[in-house]
């Protein structure tokens, strides 16, 4: 079908590869990238929070055009039991500049964006190409992909794989492992619709402004689990995510973990009167530092989810996908411009250049986090929540008991419940693995 | 707390998707007994692709699919499912994501 060969193929129209496919093509490579879905987005899934700064790296002026949702002004934290949440909010009206920091967005509409510039940059995108396998020379380089499409092999000199987070290719060429259950989250979300002025009105905002609530405790049922709620243009993005070990363990129904959140006291009134227009399901990387696969080859570099590269503590995503796709397209210019082959041994300049950046020194800040959540998921995610709660509930309610006695009851609930040690330990471990 | 009235036809009711008819992108082999984890998939799977059949054998019925690749995850590596992506174009559509 294309018999020309190209600098570089780019399997994928998410994050990593638009931003991939979009540097190599401004530094004036000959680029093909491959989507298996109808239009760039569509098989996307996202919270979605899109961080400005990592973004303005690659195209400066896009908020002249990209579709973005509302800019963040607050953010609040909850820890929810069955029947309240205890909560840490965060507002300024510093956030309100002329360069906002953060937004919300909508994948499906930002990726066709994203992609509009891609082609503007000079790429040929096409969709509805499955690419089923990669092709290897006799010394076992990649040298190109196979496509569902009529026509077979299609060659370049590099393969970008910015293939998501289940990426099959990479895995089936066994270039990396299959994330295991425990390092992969299930997120399953849904789309309510409600009139702009009453978001506004329910989370107290001005035209534009946005506001998100992260949330653990009781509402992920004992796993290691995050609940998310973030306010678009005229729709609310309510979701929640949990390990895919602890769904399968605990035998549990995403949707059903889902309906529960919605009908939370906390959450229902924020919703009302909605209407959904979508349900999505998506598996996020949660493995960490410690997940990270070979991350380039002969021939090939891995970028975004499927190369691991997401901060579960910061609940950063598409920023690092982003950073990701543009360095290794960056190190790839610089190889080709030095008019060197796309070798393991030149490749490396991807992972030099990526150790250097933000990606891997906050993956590796957080290294020991995954396995610390993974591991206590009942303490962190049931026991904890459920005891701030009650805390919180004796400290607020005036009922004529001393407080020395409800001081004591509280201390006497948290050292029932976790004893000393218990407390101690978790409290040293936390403070290791967050340093 | 089970929610009442909660049902996942209703919730893939409102996706868009073209199915490659006759032509699944995700297949359970033959098996007598389903492991732990292919059981699991009856509760896990977020579009509740998976059944019990009455003889005690877990079927699939792709349609409603999302791609997630929790199936896989969990079921892949012991070779009870076979698992790829459906042909470019077909599957699911997401309108928002």
């Amino acid at each position: 079908m294309i018999k020309e060969k190209f600098d570089a193929i780019v399997v994928g129209a998410g994050m990593s590869g638009n931003a991939a496919a979009y540097t190599m093509a401004s530094h004036g490579l000959n680029v093909l990238q491959l989507e298996r879905g109808e239009y760039p987005g569509s098989k996307n899934v996202q919270g979605a929070i899109m961080y400005a700064n990592m973004l303005e790296k690659i195209i400066p002026d896009f908020r002249d055009d990209a579709p973005l949702e509302r800019h963040l002004v607050e953010q609040r934290l909850w820890v929810m039991d069955d029947t309240s949440h205890t909560g840490i909010h965060y507002r300024s009206d510093d956030f309100n500049e002329a360069k906002p920091n953060r937004y919300t967005i909508i994948r499906a509409q930002f990726d066709k964006w994203f992609s509009r510039k891609v082609r503007e940059a000079g790429a040929t995108v096409l969709c509805e190409t499955t690419v089923t396998e990669l092709v290897r020379d006799g010394k076992d380089k990649v040298v190109g992909v196979r496509t569902d499409r009529a026509g077979g092999e299609i060659f370049a000199d590099v393969v970008v794989l910015a293939e998501g987070v289940c990426g099959l290719l990479g895995t089936r060429a066994r270039l990396r492992q299959m994330p295991r259950p425990k390092s992969v989250a299930l997120a399953v979300k849904e789309m309510h619709f409600l009139p702009e002025e009453v978001i506004e009105q329910r989370f107290s905002l001005k035209a534009g402004e946005g506001c998100v609530i992260e949330a653990v405790g009781t509402i992920s049922r004992s796993m290691a689990g995050l609940g998310f709620l973030y306010t678009n243009k005229e729709s609310i993005s309510l979701g929640i995510g949990c390990l895919v070990s602890d769904f399968a363990s605990m035998m549990e129904s995403p949707y059903v973990v889902l309906d529960t959140l919605k009908n939370h006291p906390s959450i229902r009134p924020l919703i009302a009167g909605s209407e959904v227009k979508e349900y999505a399901a998506h598996l996020i990387p949660e493995g960490g530092y410690k997940a990270i696969p070979q991350l380039f080859g002969d021939g090939w570099v891995v970028v975004g989810d499927a190369a691991q590269l997401n901060n579960a503590v910061h609940r950063e995503g598409s920023n690092l996908a982003m950073t990701s796709g543009r360095i290794a397209a960056e190190a790839i210019v610089q190889v080709k411009s030095r008019k060197r082959p796309m070798t393991k041994q030149n490749l490396a300049l991807y992972k030099t250049m990526l150790d250097k950046s933000f990606v891997i020194k906050d993956l590796k800040k957080y290294k020991d986090m995954p396995a610390l959540l993974h591991t206590n998921s009942r303490n962190f995610f049931t026991t904890y929540p459920q005891l701030m709660s009650q805390a919180a509930q004796t400290f607020m309610r005036v009922d004529g008991t001393p407080k020395i006695d409800k001081e004591k009851a509280t201390t006497t609930a948290f050292i029932k419940a976790r004893s000393r040690w218990g407390l101690l330990g978790d409290v040293v471990r936390l403070a290791f693995a967050w340093r | 707390m089970t929610i009442a009235g909660s049902r996942i036809e209703e919730k893939l009711y409102q996706n868009r998707y073209l199915v490659d008819s006759g032509r699944p992108h995700i297949k359970v082999r033959p098996h007598q007994k389903p492991s732990a984890n292919l059981l699991a998939l009856t509760r896990v799977c977020p579009a509740q692709c998976y059944e019990l059949t009455d003889e005690g054998q877990v079927e699939i019925t792709a349609d409603g699919c999302m791609e997630c690749g929790t199936c896989r995850i969990l079921c892949e590596a012991s070779g009870e499912i076979e698992w790829n992506y459906p042909r470019g174009g077909f599957g699911v559509l997401f309108k928002f994501g």
